[in-house]
């Protein structure tokens, strides 16, 4: 449930659900998210799910703080509303070429690289939202024993298709980008695609993701068949 | 093949096509993009008698230099710009906020904005453009748009699917206004800041950093002490808000930002004052005033019938 609604500036709603990152709150969030994106209600334009937070905004030449509020709060969000999730598998490549944090990593948690790729591999991760830049997904939860801070000074450039870790969640670089998060591997797949215009994004809040491993020569062969 | 096109002579620096930006997109990481400064947009496209919808060209500091050929057609450039048109053997300054009429062969240099960042230069037509989301508007960082969302280059050749019938020659006289202080709401942390770095964030003065684009424009001055998390979980962002990174330096989210963000938001400025932040300069001084909700409201209503009347009068 929303816990407060408070105005982010003059254009938004700001819902908060609480400071706890879990995948129950955040099932809660995309609820909301679903349920008012159908109902399209007039002015507003755009939602922003995240963790534990929705973010409404708005047209103010069109509505206003008070109204949008007012819709929000009369809004039952508890039907069963589907959230349409997929299982999708995402082929990764851990060589040396791409796994650019394999040894700060290593020496973070105090684990081998087998044992960090045994731990991060084959699991189902949860899709908490998607954003930041054009359809990178964050996913959780790692294992405890999986969670390193961000670097201290982040990468100018971060490599398309990164996959890459911080605290609890992994992510996936969509585009070359700046980033802080620890690389540990690279996915030949199009996880954003702009000319899907209906579907961008491969993965989408809710969604299960696994990463399975692949060779260096399977990864280049990827996009040739 | 179309018979009116323009090539590119000189690009500028960070020439782009913008329209009214594309909106329902932020969930999947897409920004609202879209003219920086959505009033000298709209009065761009009606001094060329187009739909207030219109593709135009913006461009920062530096615009492009452009040969015209085809038929006759109308352009106006507007913002605070220095510009030339050059017809066969003559070459005149032109005005801001002024429509001409060029004819094939003509050529426009756009020199420079002055004290400003964002000038447009509207043709009265229709550029041959791809759209995406109902918006050609380019958006550089996700390659996504016009252009193959990517800026203007040297030697391109841009295509005008359509030529306006209505070649009647505009003219208003908009001044662009400086503004000494950029008014904002209080961000949803401005509690994780100390109560020096609050009146610090009210009271001193900031300067625009040359480390500004379409994306945010970062701010350098007294830094902003945070007392309780310089990180928190990420969030979604919109336009306008103020985040003060671990640095202690603000950086304010313009039209290209990302859609999250992780820094503690200490304000929000106020949607009447947009149009004219994104025209503060490399340099510039920037204060900010408190201002509450329901006065922001009021004075965005006012703002745009403000342009409205504007709109009408051309």
């Amino acid at each position: 449930m929303i816990k407060n609604i408070s105005n982010l500036g003059d254009a938004a709603l700001y819902c908060d659900f609480g400071n706890e990152v879990n995948k129950s709150i955040n099932l809660q969030v995309i609820k909301y998210f679903k349920t008012i994106k159908e109902k399209k209600f007039e002015g507003i334009n755009n939602l922003t799910p995240s963790y534990n937070k929705l973010i409404i905004s708005y047209d103010l030449k069109k509505t206003n703080f008070k109204e949008v509020k007012n819709y929000v709060e009369n809004i039952n969000a508890e039907d069963s509303i589907d959230i349409n999730s997929k299982k999708l598998e995402i082929p990764v490549c851990c060589h040396e070429n791409f796994s650019m944090d394999i040894k700060r990593l290593e020496e973070i948690l105090k684990l081998s690289r087998e044992k960090i790729l045994e731990n991060f591999l084959n699991k189902e991760y949860f899709c908490y939202m998607t954003g930041f830049i054009a359809g990178m997904p964050f996913l959780g939860d790692l294992d405890e024993n999986m969670r390193a801070q961000r670097l201290e000074t982040p990468r100018v450039k971060v490599p398309k298709g990164s996959v890459a870790l911080t605290e609890q969640f992994a992510n996936i670089y969509t585009f070359e980008s700046p980033g802080g998060w620890n690389i540990l591997g690279n996915t030949p797949l199009d996880v954003f695609d702009s000319s899907k215009e209906d579907k961008p994004n491969l993965i989408n809040p809710g969604d299960a993701v696994v990463f399975k491993e692949i060779t260096l020569d399977q990864y280049k062969n990827y996009n040739e068949q | 093949m179309s018979n009116n096109y323009l090539d590119i002579i000189r690009p500028g620096i960070n020439t782009t096509f913008q329209d009214k930006g594309r909106d329902h997109l932020y969930h999947i990481g897409i920004p609202f993009s879209g003219a920086m400064d959505n009033r000298n947009y709209l009065i761009a496209n009606k001094l060329v008698n187009n739909n207030l919808d219109s593709a135009v060209i913006e461009f920062a500091y530096q615009g492009p230099h452009i040969k015209y050929s085809g038929e006759k057609i109308n352009f106006a450039v507007t913002g605070d710009v220095i510009f030339l048109i050059k017809k066969k053997d003559t070459e005149i300054e032109g005005k801001c906020y002024e429509s001409y009429q060029i004819e094939n062969g003509d050529e426009i240099n756009i020199i420079s904005t002055n004290k400003s960042v964002y000038g447009y230069l509207a043709l009265g037509g229709e550029f041959d453009l791809k759209f995406q989301w109902n918006s050609c508007s380019i958006n550089t960082k996700a390659n996504i748009g016009s252009n193959d969302g990517k800026k203007l280059d040297v030697g391109q050749r841009i295509n005008l699917k359509k030529i306006n019938s209505n070649k009647d020659i505009k003219k208003t006289n908009y001044i662009n206004t400086k503004i000494e202080n950029i008014r904002v709401i209080k961000g949803t942390n401005f509690d994780y800041f100390s109560e020096e770095g609050k009146k610090i964030f009210y009271e001193k003065e900031f300067t625009v950093s040359k480390l500004s684009d379409r994306m945010g424009m970062r701010l350098e001055g007294p830094k902003i002490d945070n007392i309780v998390n310089t990180n928190i979980k990420s969030e979604g962002l919109i336009k306008g808000v103020i985040q003060v990174p671990a640095d202690g330096n603000p950086i304010i989210m313009l039209s290209d930002h990302g859609t999250i963000g992780g820094y503690p938001k200490i304000g929000v400025v106020a949607s009447v004052d947009y149009d004219r932040l994104v025209q503060m300069s490399p340099g510039s001084k920037i204060k900010f005033k408190e201002i509450n909700l329901s006065d922001a409201e009021t004075l965005f209503k006012l703002y745009e019938m403000e342009t409205q009347n504007l709109l009408l009068q051309i």
